[in-house]
């Protein structure tokens, strides 16, 4: 795998007036070219804050402090370290290298001016291009990425637009400069099942059409079923465990992992109607009161005294599958 | 068996500017029965969250009836609402936005109890919380907490045992866990599901999610710009789906199964200040002809019990479960 985008250990510590939130502990993983990875978790899992950290969006110290190293290869083949990259140059690389789209278009999108000139801003960020070219290219864009009526549609303000509309205008932003790199944050959870569907579609097909690879970040497994080669599992700010898809949904082996995915409602649960679903019991930890040793163990069936003493290490269980639990062997067998 | 609920052509309509009138719930008509939990699906826009309102007098309808224990409410005043609403009563999405922060739990639960059971002595109403709070899965001492205290999942209980301490005997749930975490999500559904075998409840569970209504629901009913276009048993909808929108939602649902081939349904919902003539649905219909523009199709019923308005009743439609299962569900249903 050639990869694109190598993170090594990224902590993000916010420091407040109530103390110290540790959001993210020590993350890393690689991003292939043309892949998609999925980041699951759920709330203050630090999914949202690794995005982040990684597009240099969080507020700087001594507020907030980032970190570790995130080494990007751009299109020229220059490797650099976005989170040591002065402000300045990170200019560049932001929206040219990597695009961002978030969750609600609404509130990511200006309201008082026409999606076409927003669209038009971030082609003219990055690129020598008179106005006319510029409005040229976003009919193109908005065109693929599905938005009917493009010439007409690049004059709309957002408000005029549905939420699958939004999300396509939003689409069509980001992928403006033709990132390398795409990082999606809950791009779906705002949108209707038939609309998630289509926008699901939507980067799946703008994909193998660019070869960008693209970081997915999600709640919801239907959806990483969906759209993911590869899955990191995140919780209370720590990666539990990372798989391809087909094993993590299928042979999961952190006990976090596992409960998750067989709580989560299926279509032919239907057929036992009525039954109780397996819920994991407990909810998760606040990021100031996360408990010592294993995060999960407070809530985790096979826990034992050893998972109280020390945070777990992160172990290959196999050359593609790492977990973060002492007694995946035991639980496994 | 007289019905808990009745609603007869029920309509919610919004005068517009330049006399144009958005007709957001445009003729809904079903029975519910006591104990019975009435499953309401469709994208937003759909209705399914006003009809919801209207029913529980939280907004006026436009015309049409609702009899609750065959009394006529649609008209009455509403000082003759009020003691109707110990019977009646919701739980709404968000747990954070319902529930006042500068209230304790005790206060919170209180309120319906002043209004409904003046007459209960300090000491009575402090029982009937803890009580209550337990039957919701929550200690008795969290009736001196604040909603802060709390977690998403256990507001959410909150919010349930506020709405329950009466004793009602229907319950509007509108979207109840979609703004829970994945894995406190199944608690709750579990939860309700609990209260619905103890208390005897009627529900009508307004939700997104196809995969939750189809685990709680004894029937589901398919809604679109304003009306239904699909009611059936649970088990029949799910194994046998008879319009092309229900087929559609089904299709756009992600599982954590694994990928699918799926039709994806194209475009948004129009506009319900200006929705197509005859089928409303025709616009997006895969199987749509000429004639569907005609006439707007009733709601007949194809087979006992399951009724659907679509004009091409000879079409099969294919169901979200594999085969086998949806043979084995329909002669279970």
């Amino acid at each position: 795998m050639t990869e694109i985008l190598a993170v090594d250990a990224l902590s993000v510590a916010f420091h407040g007036e109530g103390g110290t939130v540790q959001a993210v502990e020590g993350v890393s993983f690689a991003l292939g070219l043309g892949e998609t990875l999925a980041i699951v978790g759920e709330s203050s899992s630090g999914k949202s804050v690794t995005a982040l950290a990684l597009m240099r969006l969080l507020a700087p110290p001594p507020g907030c402090r980032v970190r570790g190293h995130a080494m990007l290869t751009r299109g020229d083949g220059e490797v650099v370290d976005l989170l040591a990259l002065p402000e300045a140059r990170m200019e560049a690389v932001r929206g040219r290298d990597i695009g961002m789209i978030f969750q609600e278009p609404m509130t990511s999108l200006n309201p008082v001016h026409r999606i076409g000139a927003q669209i038009a801003e971030a082609l003219l960020a990055h690129e020598r291009l008179s106005a006319r070219a510029a409005g040229a290219r976003v009919t193109v864009l908005l065109d693929q990425v599905g938005i009917p009526e493009p010439a007409e549609r690049a004059r709309a303000y957002p408000h005029q637009l549905s939420g699958g509309m939004r999300q396509r205008a939003m689409i069509a932003m980001a992928l403006a400069c033709r990132p390398r790199v795409l990082i999606a944050d809950e791009p779906t959870t705002a949108l209707d099942v038939t609309i998630q569907a289509q926008i699901l579609e939507l980067i799946r097909r703008l994909q193998s059409e660019t070869g960008m690879s693209v970081i997915f970040i999600t709640h919801n497994l239907g959806v990483v079923a969906e759209i993911a080669d590869r899955v990191l599992v995140m919780y209370a700010g720590q990666v539990v465990e990372e798989a391809p898809v087909t094993t993590l949904l299928r042979r999961p082996l952190m006990p976090y992992s596992a409960g998750l995915i067989a709580s989560v409602p299926r279509l032919e649960d239907v057929r036992s109607r009525g039954a109780r679903l397996p819920a994991i019991p407990g909810n998760v930890p606040a990021p100031r009161q996360r408990p010592e040793g294993c995060t999960f163990h407070p809530r985790c069936r096979f826990v034992r005294e050893v998972c109280e003493a020390a945070r777990p290490p992160l172990e290959m269980a196999a050359s593609d599958h790492a977990v973060r639990c002492v007694r995946w062997r035991d639980i496994a067998a | 068996m007289t019905a808990l609920l009745s609603v007869r052509d029920l309509a919610k309509h919004y005068p517009m500017r330049g006399g144009r009138t958005l007709r957001a719930l445009a003729g809904v008509s079903f029975d519910m029965q006591p104990g019975e939990v009435l499953g309401i699906v469709g994208e937003s826009g759909s209705g399914k969250t006003t009809l919801g309102r209207v029913i529980l007098r939280l907004m006026p309808a436009t015309s049409g009836t609702i009899r609750f224990r065959g009394q006529d409410i649609t008209r009455l005043s509403r000082r003759a609402v009020r003691p109707l609403r110990r019977h009646m009563q919701i739980v709404f999405q968000d747990p954070y936005a319902s529930l006042n922060p500068r209230m304790t739990v005790e206060q919170i639960l209180g309120i319906p109890l002043g209004v409904h059971e003046p007459m209960l002595g300090r000491t009575q109403r402090r029982a009937r919380i803890e009580q209550m709070l337990h039957t919701v899965g929550l200690f008795g001492d969290a009736a001196d907490r604040y909603p802060h205290e709390f977690s998403g999942g256990q507001r959410q209980r909150i919010g349930i045992a506020r709405a329950l301490i009466c004793r009602p005997e229907l319950l509007v749930a509108d979207e109840p866990v979609s703004a829970l975490d994945v894995s406190v999500q199944a608690q709750v559904i579990n939860l309700l599901l609990d209260l619905r075998e103890q208390l005897g409840l009627a529900i009508l569970f307004i939700a997104h999610d196809l995969a939750v209504v189809g685990l709680i629901s004894d029937r589901v009913a398919v809604m679109y710009l304003g009306r239904i276009v699909e009611l059936a048993t649970t088990a029949d909808l799910f194994a046998r789906p008879r319009h092309p929108y229900t087929e559609a939602l089904f299709a756009a649902v992600p599982d954590v199964g694994g990928r699918r081939e799926r039709v994806l349904l194209k475009g948004d919902m129009p506009s319900p200040i200006d929705p197509p003539s005859g089928c409303a649905f025709r616009t997006r219909c895969r199987y749509a002809e000429p004639a569907c523009a005609a006439e707007r199709p009733p709601l007949v019923e194809h087979a006992p019990g399951h009724f659907a308005a679509c004009p091409r009743p000879e079409l099969v439609l294919s169901s979200p479960l594999p085969e086998r299962a949806a043979e084995m569900t329909r002669a279970a249903g």
